[in-house]
């Protein structure tokens, strides 16, 4: 397969998912507005004690973006395998695993990046001191297409069920504790005034590992799943 | 075509082909091949194992026994039948974009053929159609654009499931000339039908499943 043929194909695939999500965009806005509304709610529920709240936002923004993550993962590949686009992919004679490193791409680009760009001021809502914002905001740039790709691996596994919702959510979450635990572990870390660059070392090379695997992964659950 | 270039080798061979369910046995054994410039017909009432067949010759389902070979090379669960086309009951296309989105994203990731999406589409007599989106059209409306995606391709072997259903008279003789042609430029095509319909006019074989 030649280069070229590979970028056409990233192109069409980027260019179809992109205008999908735009055809759909209600839904599409769905989970942004979710974690929105978790983090907007803490204050309401905790009151307005500063230094409470300061204390309780690295993980509150971490766990409402993870969850925001974990509403977008079943849509995926479900519309794609209900109208046949899926069986169209699988006997394409591109490699599957790069189409779908363009779908979750634009799953990652669509659901976490809005939201990574309005941490800033949901930080500011739950009072997150502004030295603290440097670690969350890279361990969220990090951690979240990290937690998009090995969503993609598990939605993958149980596209052959219907209604999988729940089951998704049980596999997905003990595989998505560790990044939560280093992601929100270094801002804390970093509140305490202890080195935190550790952790984020740590999300790079999860990145970097999840990158380049997680597509082939997902790619040979679908075949399984499928077949 | 680039059909024409194929060694005169057979395109398709299939020994002892067996596909069981639950251990209960939908087809087979069956033996056959497909040489380019073939047809062949799979005939069958309704759950005869028509669909199961055309799926495992896709390698979209994993035989029970025996083995398809394709080109030369065979397929199985790991290797799908990359390089053939495959019309199943499924539009394969989304409805939330139009006709001309379509096919380009078919073209894109299909096996790269002769002719513009456009040419297609007047071809399949969707013209005038391009800005129509998938879930406005009719179901018959829909198959046209899945037989414009796979006119557009240049795959030699065409697995087609029945291919006439929802089609008007028009659309069947359509199916039937784009066989015609495909055929003639040295591809190979199989399709199932329950038996209500013409055949194209092509050297055409006859494959009868029984349930």
């Amino acid at each position: 397969m030649s280069t070229t043929g590979l970028i056409d194909a990233a192109k069409a695939q980027l260019g179809r998912d992109l205008r999908l999500v735009w055809r759909r965009r209600g839904d599409a806005a769905q989970p942004v507005l979710f974690a929105v509304m978790v983090v907007a709610l803490f204050p309401l529920a905790l009151g307005s004690e500063h230094e409470k709240l300061a204390q309780l936002a690295p993980g509150v923004l971490w766990v409402a973006v993870l969850l925001s993550g974990l509403l977008t993962l079943d849509s995926l590949y479900r519309s794609d395998a209900e109208d046949g686009s899926l069986e169209q992919m699988l006997m394409s004679p591109l490699p599957l695993a790069w189409l779908i490193a363009m779908r979750v791409l634009v799953q990652w680009a669509t659901s976490a990046l809005p939201l990574l760009l309005i941490t800033p001021l949901l930080a500011q809502l739950l009072f997150l001191p502004g030295p603290l914002l440097m670690p969350l905001m890279l361990s969220l740039a990090l951690g979240t297409p990290l937690l998009s790709l090995i969503g993609a691996v598990v939605a993958a596994l149980t596209i052959g069920i219907r209604r999988s919702g729940m089951l998704l959510s049980v596999l997905a979450l003990p595989l998505y504790v560790p990044v939560l635990v280093f992601g929100a572990g270094c801002v804390v870390a970093a509140a305490q005034g202890l080195p935190w660059i550790g952790a984020i070392y740590l999300l790079a090379a999860g990145l970097a590992l999840a990158l380049v695997l997680a597509p082939l992964a997902a790619a040979a659950a679908l075949r399984i799943a499928l077949t | 075509m680039p059909a024409t270039a194929l060694p005169p080798s057979l395109l398709l061979d299939v020994r002892g082909l067996c596909f069981a369910r639950n251990e209960e046995p939908v087809f087979g054994p069956l033996d056959f091949h497909l040489a380019p410039g073939e047809a062949l017909l799979v005939k069958g009432g309704n759950g005869a194992g028509k669909t199961t067949l055309l799926r495992v010759l896709a390698g979209l389902l994993a035989a029970t026994e025996g083995s398809v070979q394709m080109d030369g090379r065979l397929v199985d669960q790991g290797h799908l039948a990359r390089g053939c086309a495959f019309l199943g009951h499924l539009p394969g296309h989304k409805g939330e974009l139009n006709c001309l989105e379509n096919l380009r994203y078919g073209q894109a990731i299909g096996v790269p053929g002769a002719g513009t999406p456009e040419q297609a589409l007047q071809e399949v007599g969707l013209g005038g159609f391009e800005d129509t989106l998938g879930r406005h059209m009719s179901a018959g409306q829909n198959k046209r654009l899945a037989l414009a995606r796979l006119r557009l391709s240049s795959a030699p072997l065409w697995l087609l499931d029945e291919p006439y259903a929802n089609l008007d008279l028009d659309g069947i003789a359509l199916v039937n000339r784009l066989i015609g042609d495909h055929v003639a430029a040295g591809g190979a095509a199989l399709l199932t039908t329950h038996g209500a319909y013409a055949a194209p006019p092509v050297p055409i074989r006859t494959l009868e499943l029984s349930a």
